[in-house]
């Protein structure tokens, strides 16, 4: 079992090692509606932290996701192509969007954890 | 402050109950409209293509031009909109469009002959919230003295759309169960005057009804009780109207689309392609006769990536042949479809083109619209 950290933009990152689990959070999930498609990240792609990772799409609009940490992305999930709406569901679970291997730990400094988090979304 | 994006935003009589029932707010057209409610837009969309659905249309323009007799009123108005209105008979309602000059459409619009005896040479008009103050300066500039522009801001709009919306409706008012698509009537429900007409926005079958705004949420109580009705949002009228394929305005027409281009020339009859009249005539006759250089058409991407307004449409090779004007996930439909323009030269349906969906190609082809067969009650 891991600790999350959350970002400013409703990410939350998962980080067991070196290997960090990455998707949106239960708040972004409820402001965008259904979801109905998600464009996952490419395994093997390098992402930097605070960059476009993936897309989510409700049925109004499409929404970027940013990568919370930055590294190589070493898996996707693949059920959310078929399933988008798994990520309604279950957003901190099953709704996960990438795997990333971790290339700078430090950055996770910059993020908040779930009790700065619960206090920022009070004040949104 | 001039930023109409910092003007005070204004609210229909139902937002009070838009708020009880947990929607969420957004500004649209300069009203504080709901664009979902907690059940979200999947839901709302598929209740009401299988039972009923009401929405808060009360931001759209109300109006009724007063002549004489409807040969002047109906001429009148001829002068501004190429639809036949002088043949409409009582009862009867119509879409068209306000034209300008070089044949653009300014707002699209729906007639209706009153069906009342007494009231003959009145004609109900309804435009979109976005350009009502704009379309009622242009009636009152252009109309002649013998008609009379009433401008009816006291009425609200509900639309109750979806299959089971004609047996709910004809529980309060039975005689709007053996209406036609395309008609309207007068009549009272509890004794509260309504103007009913079967029409919409949806694609289903339903009807439009105009009530005064201190009797609407009356009104919509009421038909909320009914089990068959469920309070549907903005995001779902927009995913009706686009799997029905119906244009909305300011994306899928505006100043720079003829009714032609956008394929809308249905609603030009006969009479008014050979008489002309109206603005932009010229554009129109030399479209009909040699075909637009563009056209709206129906585009069903081959993946699950929606393609958003703005989209790019290429060719095969890679040219740009066109831009997607409307588009998003259909959920009747169970995947993604848009509309948009393209060169008439690649308009045929079943034609292969690409959508440059986030700098990517994504293949997808022609189709014809509606994307969901359309249910109008045709008797």
């Amino acid at each position: 079992m891991g600790t999350t950290h959350y970002t400013k933009d409703h990410e939350y990152v998962r980080v067991d090692g070196d290997v960090a689990t990455f998707g949106i959070t239960d708040y972004a999930q409820s402001q965008l509606g259904d979801v109905v498609f998600v464009e996952v990240p490419k395994v093997g792609a390098h992402l930097k932290q605070g960059a476009e990772a993936a897309v989510v799409e409700s049925v109004k609009a499409a929404s970027e996701v940013y990568a919370p940490v930055s590294g190589e992305v070493i898996e996707a999930n693949s059920a959310l192509e078929g399933t988008p709406a798994i990520v309604n569901e279950d957003p901190e679970g099953k709704g996960w969007f990438g795997k990333i291997k971790l290339s700078n730990k430090s950055e996770l400094d910059a993020l908040m954890n779930e009790a700065d988090y619960k206090t920022y979304l009070s004040t949104l | 402050m001039t930023d109409p994006a910092s003007a005070p935003t204004k609210r229909t009589p139902l937002y009070d109950l838009h708020v009880s029932l947990g929607a969420r707010i957004v500004p649209f057209a300069g009203y504080d409209m709901p664009v979902q409610y907690p059940t979200g837009i999947l839901t709302e969309h598929q209740w009401t293509r299988t039972e009923a659905g009401l929405f808060d249309v009360s931001h759209m323009g109300q109006c009724f031009l007063v002549g004489p007799d409807h040969a002047t009123t109906a001429r009148a108005l001829e002068t501004l909109i190429p639809a036949d209105i002088l043949n409409l008979k009582p009862g009867q309602q119509r879409y068209s469009q306000f034209l300008n000059a070089e044949g653009g459409i300014l707002d699209d619009i729906m007639v209706t002959r009153s069906a009342v005896a007494e009231e003959d040479g009145t004609l109900m008009v309804v435009v979109n919230a976005g350009c009502k103050e704009q379309d009622f300066a242009h009636l009152a500039k252009h109309l002649p003295n013998t008609i009379k522009l009433i401008l009816a801001p006291h009425r609200a709009l509900l639309a109750l759309q979806g299959p089971k919306a004609a047996s709910v409706l004809a529980r309060f008012a039975p005689d709007v169960a053996s209406m036609q698509f395309m008609t309207a009537l007068s009549t009272k429900i509890d004794g509260v005057p309504v103007h009913i007409s079967r029409s919409g926005y949806s694609g289903e079958d339903g009807y439009e009804i105009s009530i005064h705004q201190d009797k609407v949420r009356w009104l919509a109580d009421r038909l909320l009780k009914e089990s068959e009705v469920k309070p549907i949002g903005l995001g779902a009228r927009d995913s009706l109207r686009l799997e029905a394929g119906l244009c909305l305005y300011g994306h899928d027409i505006d100043t720079t689309t003829s009714p032609v281009e956008a394929q809308i020339q249905w609603s030009i009859q006969k009479r008014r392609r050979e008489e002309g009249g109206f603005p932009g005539f010229e554009r129109v006759k030399r479209e009909l006769a040699d075909g637009p250089m563009r056209k709206r058409v129906g585009i069903k991407p081959e993946g699950r990536a929606p393609a958003r307004e703005g989209t790019e449409i290429h060719d095969e090779i890679g040219n740009k042949i066109g831009v997607v004007t409307s588009g998003g996930f259909g959920p009747t439909l169970n995947g993604p479809c848009a509309m948009g323009y393209v060169d008439t030269a690649h308009a045929q349906i079943g034609r292969r083109i690409s959508l440059i969906v986030r700098g990517t190609a994504m293949p997808a082809e022609i189709t014809a619209m509606p994307f969901v067969p359309n249910r109008f009650y045709r008797g």
